[in-house]
């Protein structure tokens, strides 16, 4: 029996686990630079976590079950997804599992239960962050699934895998679908993974707050999962967008030897998207949450677009 | 450059120049509106230069030159003016609410999808398939007439529109012959000029550009 | 549904029931009478059987007139949009095991009724027959799910999402009929298994949903969430499988839910396979839509839950409320296995579905779906796409269980506080959202789809104009098919009668006019 795919797996598991936390530090260092202040560095995100681990538990004298199990169910399904998306090699045992669909409908079970843990103590801005979010969420769907579907017309196929493969030999050409179905996943991504202008991560104003709102009563541990579940999906949609749009360096094979390799690609492209991030963050400003119609109905048209000039030009 | 890249790019500039005519459908910001008409006219005259040179009709580089001074520079710096001497501040008002507007465009680009697939059968150009796109444009323009208020807005619906029709006479038949583009290109300046003037007009007779005041121009009131 | 019948509403209900399901059935029957008419030679007449149908030829027209004959007849009984208004008056007043049947069964031989007439029985159709009842599948499962959206009433929000999934499940029989009449039969049997699927999983849900429902009404004598609240700390049993009904309905993986919208889903992925250029553009929208339906199927279980069963109780005098016996929570717990059991064991339950779609289009998908073993959905082929909802579940429990496990190596303490609400005190259980609250963002996009009607009153307080002593918010939201479609229908029909009523003089000489003329005519025709 071939070992490989497993220890590949594994790999890929722990560099999702561990990277995650260093991407976010590097975009809120990119971003202080940007902004002509002084970063806490790289590692300030494994710091918070680790503070955060430690720290005693305070819950709400009415929480029930469902807040105390939402961080490990959001935490679980977070890895469970970076175990299916190609990260470092296409030779995964877990990759069929999941298309490129069951992979969002995962991030959709994170959030059903976030979205619950919300209303749970009964407070008015946890019921405020769960309409907003559920609102987005329910906008950004649709043009996600056209993006999906724009990607599976090149690539004949909704598994990543199979998708890479179709790139790496040559029958996908450049197309302006493509870079439509780019254009609304990067829309897409943003408020997926709750960014400016969509959602400000940094905000310490509770009425603006949409996913901070819904985590409000959470600390130690549980919030560390939460935010550690945050971190991975930030690094997961990078890693989505890379793998069904630019995968080169992703090691097609089953063999160890290509994951340095692999492994370099993905940090050097992570870094570039970080920086993009950052451009994108520091270039707009949040919007008003009625604003985001406008905001996802561009991504949805972007993504049409892409489906209709597939059609049409190709 | 072979026949099979130019159709490539032949078709990148095509799903382009829809970009930018939906960029203007939801833009709300009258420069930002400015700005993406002379997008789209770069990359009509782009789009000519490599049709003219693939097809080797050598007419088409000069209208692509003529394209490029009068719809990405001139055209652009006369409205700019226009709304600097009308001091126009405000964002630009829809009618329709935009993400209704965009469903609007998006069934327009699938109707004009419909309507062209006879003329795609028959053609054997490269660029048979951006007649579509072409014809897109053209509704898109006129919707954005229909759909603005502003009266800057829309002119530069109606220069959209003129867009797409350029686009289709170079996609369909290799551009016009050169008489007739130049007879265009003239009309078209001059059609910014007396819109320039009656912006002047409107706005010293009702204070606002805004087209609905006419209605008040109806013998009743 | 007269059951209690000593109430207005609860007539008023049964009455439009009783009138569209009797529509409904004069259609059917109409169209049966169609197909068996070309069906028999005048010599021999071989009865109303489904076999003569079967062999009926019909012309073009009239099998035209037959299908959407019975359409509008099994649409009638299953809710379609626009034909859906029996249903949310009919379930809130139904006792809710009855809502759970008549969810669970009556709706589905709706379904029975139009596979087994469209693939059965009439078996060759034009492409525009599937088109049409793909839109009326969309436009059922967006409405309805945005309706359901504005309801308060937890019954009424269910009986709105059985609106939303007869539309998803026509979703499916439509991709069918459309891939059947282009002579794709694999992609054919992927529509309609996905169809069927999902009336299977409808029964299940929507039954455990409505049970549960009956469970909080039983318990609380409540059906309006705006008086709920925190229900969970008292009816933890029933709170369970309720959530379990919810995740299954909002179509997330891995239960049974997400399975069938997945195949679905997987269907409209194939449509570029169609040689038709329009309906290869317009049907991903349709994809999109169904996207929405489900993103917004979320969004409203996520109100669902978290008003009736989260935060604290809202209501304005506290009943006692336990949890109810062990006979109401074995229905649930059964009905909750099985969405559990369909949700992760799909390839399963799709081999024993097969065979219909072997019968009525020639084409099993099990070959493909099965080959990879008991574990694995791959329709059509596995480099396609495949889920696991197996593996997705045994994924998500083992890494919960080893990070929880990891967790808890050191003893954690958890310590129970107030609520801390960033600090703000004087928190109390009128400051939570609401399901009208929740609903707020979703009612402002879609708003123009409703008529709704928005009143703040302030009273105003002597003195201090910025604040007023009491504000009061009215807000009615209404079907805008009822002032459309219903009304002129209405008034047509009394303005109908009313002509007719003339004709009703009490006079038995009169009466006996009618029928000789009658008589008479019918010779004269019927010579």
């Amino acid at each position: 029996m071939n070992l490989n795919p497993y220890i590949i797996e594994l790999l890929q598991v722990l560099t999702l686990l561990g990277l995650a936390p260093a991407f976010v530090g590097w975009v809120r260092m990119v971003k202080c630079w940007a902004q002509g202040r002084t970063s806490a560095g790289l590692f300030q995100p494994y710091r918070d976590l680790a503070k955060l681990f430690s720290k005693e538990v305070l819950l709400a004298e009415n929480a029930s079950w469902i807040f105390r199990f939402t961080p490990y169910l959001v935490f679980s399904t977070a890895v469970l997804a970076g175990g299916i998306i190609p990260i470092l090699s296409l030779d995964l045992p877990l990759a069929s599992t999941a298309d490129v669909i069951v992979i969002v409908a995962l991030f959709a079970i994170a959030r059903f239960f976030t979205a619950l843990a919300g209303m749970d103590i009964g407070t008015a801005f946890g019921g405020m962050g769960s309409s907003r979010e559920m609102m987005i969420a329910s906008l950004a769907e649709p043009a996600m699934l056209m993006a999906i579907f724009t990607v599976s017309l090149a690539n004949r196929s909704t598994s990543l895998s199979e998708i890479i493969q179709v790139i790496y030999s040559g029958q996908s050409v450049l197309r302006p679908s493509l870079a439509f179905a780019f254009l609304a996943f990067i829309l897409i991504a943003l408020a997926e993974t709750g960014r400016v202008p969509v959602d400000n991560p940094a905000t310490h104003l509770e009425l603006t707050m949409i996913h901070e709102a819904m985590i409000l009563e959470y600390s130690g541990r549980h919030l560390a999962l939460i935010e550690w579940a945050g971190m991975m999906k930030l690094f997961l949609f990078v890693i989505l967008g890379i793998a069904a749009f630019a995968p080169w360096g992703i090691a097609a094979k089953g063999s160890l030897l290509g994951i340095p390799e692999a492994l370099v690609y993905m940090v050097l492209k992570l870094g570039a998207v970080g920086i993009g991030i950052v451009l994108i963050e520091t270039g707009l400003a949040k919007m008003r949450l009625f604003r985001l119609t406008e905001f996802l109905g561009a991504a949805f048209l972007l993504a049409t677009l892409g489906m209709l000039s597939f059609f049409i030009l190709d | 450059m072979d026949l099979i890249t130019a159709a490539h790019v032949n078709s990148f500039l095509a799903a382009l120049v829809l970009l930018t005519a939906f960029g203007m459908l939801v833009q709300r910001r009258i420069y930002g509106l400015i700005n993406l008409f002379a997008w789209q006219g770069l990359f009509l005259s782009l789009n000519t230069a490599i049709v003219g040179y693939v097809a080797g009709k050598h007419h088409l580089y000069i209208s692509s030159l003529l394209t490029l001074s009068l719809k990405v520079f001139l055209l652009p710096y006369i409205l700019h003016v226009l709304i600097h001497r009308l001091k126009i501040r405000k964002e630009v008002e829809t009618i329709v609410n935009i993400p209704m507007t965009m469903l609007i465009g998006i069934a327009l680009v699938i109707f004009s999808y419909h309507l062209t697939a006879p003329v795609r059968e028959l053609s054997a150009m490269i660029t048979r398939s951006t007649l579509a796109i072409a014809l897109a444009t053209v509704m898109i323009g006129l919707l954005m007439m229909i759909t603005r208020r502003h009266a800057v807005t829309q002119i530069i619906g109606f220069l959209a529109l003129e867009n797409g029709l350029f686009f289709a006479a170079t996609s369909a038949t290799y551009g016009m012959p050169l008489v007739v583009e130049l007879g265009v290109a003239l009309d078209v300046l001059i059609a910014a000029f007396i819109f320039g003037i009656f912006f002047f007009h409107i706005h010293t007779t009702f204070d606002s550009l805004d087209v609905d005041q006419m209605a008040r121009l109806k013998e009743e009131d | 549904m007269i059951f209690e019948n000593e109430r207005q509403e609860n007539r008023r209900a049964a009455f439009l029931y009783l009138v569209v399901a009797h529509v409904g059935a004069i259609a059917i029957l109409l169209s049966f009478g169609v197909l068996a008419g070309f069906a028999t030679k005048s010599e021999s007449f071989l009865g109303y059987t489904f076999d003569a149908m079967r062999t009926a030829q019909l012309p073009i027209e009239w099998a035209t007139a037959a299908f959407f004959l019975s359409f509008f007849g099994f649409a009638a009984k299953a809710g379609v949009i626009p034909l859906h208004v029996w249903l949310p008056e009919a379930h809130p007043v139904a006792p809710s095991n009855v809502s759970a049947l008549m969810s669970g069964v009556m709706l589905k031989t709706a379904i029975y009724g139009i596979v087994r007439v469209t693939f059965d029985l009439i078996h060759v159709f034009p492409v525009w027959w599937g088109a049409i009842v793909l839109s009326f599948g969309l436009i059922s499962a967006v409405m309805g799910v945005l309706y359901a959206l504005m309801q308060h009433d937890l019954k009424r929000l269910l009986a709105y999402h059985s609106v939303e999934n007869i539309g998803i499940i026509l979703i499916g029989i439509g991709l069918a009929m459309i891939f059947k009449a282009f002579n794709l039969p694999l992609l054919a049997a992927l529509g309609l298994i996905a169809g069927l699927y999902h009336t299977m999983n409808h029964a299940m849900f929507k039954g455990l949903l409505f049970m549960g429902a009956g469970a909080v009404l039983h318990a609380t004598g409540e059906r309006n969430m705006e008086e709920m609240g925190g229900l969970i700390h008292r009816m933890p049993w029933t709170a369970a499988l309720f959530l379990i009904g919810c995740v299954s309905i909002s179509a997330l993986p891995p239960f049974n839910g997400f399975v069938s919208e997945w195949l679905t889903f997987q269907a409209f992925l194939l449509s570029p396979a169609l040689p038709s250029p329009l309906i290869r553009l317009l049907i991903p929208l349709g994809a999109a839509l169904l996207a929405l339906t489900g993103a917004l199927a979320a969004a409203c279980f996520v109100k669902a839950f978290g008003v009736t069963f989260l935060g604290h109780w809202r209501g304005h005098h506290n009943p006692k409320v336990h949890e109810v016996d062990w006979s109401m929570r074995i229905g649930m717990l059964l009905a909750a296995l099985t969405c559990f059991g369909l949700g992760i064991l799909p390839s399963v339950f799709i081999d024993w579905m097969d065979i219909i779609a072997e019968q009525l289009i020639g084409t099993t998908i099990a070959s493909s779906a099965g080959r990879y073993g008991w574990m694995w959905l791959t329709p059509v082929s596995y480099e396609r796409a495949s889920y696991s909802g197996f593996i997705v579940f045994v994924g998500i429990i083992l890494v919960l269980g080893i990070a929880y496990a990891l967790l808890h190596v050191r003893p954690g303490t958890i310590r129970r506080v107030p609520i801390w609400d960033c600090g703000f005190e004087k928190i109390n259980q009128r400051m939570q959202y609401n399901a009208t609250s929740f609903a707020m963002p979703i009612r402002r996009i879609f708003g123009y789809l409703f008529s709704i009607r928005e009143r703040v009153e302030l009273a105003p307080q002597a003195g201090h104009k910025a604040f007023p002593k009491k504000i009061q918010y009215h807000l009615s939201i209404r079907d805008r098919v009822w002032g459309w479609l219903y009304k002129p229908v209405v008034e047509a029909s009394f303005w109908m009668s009313r002509k007719v009523g003339k004709l009703q003089q009490g006079r038995i000489q009169a009466y006996l006019i009618y029928s000789f003329i009658t008589i008479i005519i019918l010779l004269v025709f019927l010579r």
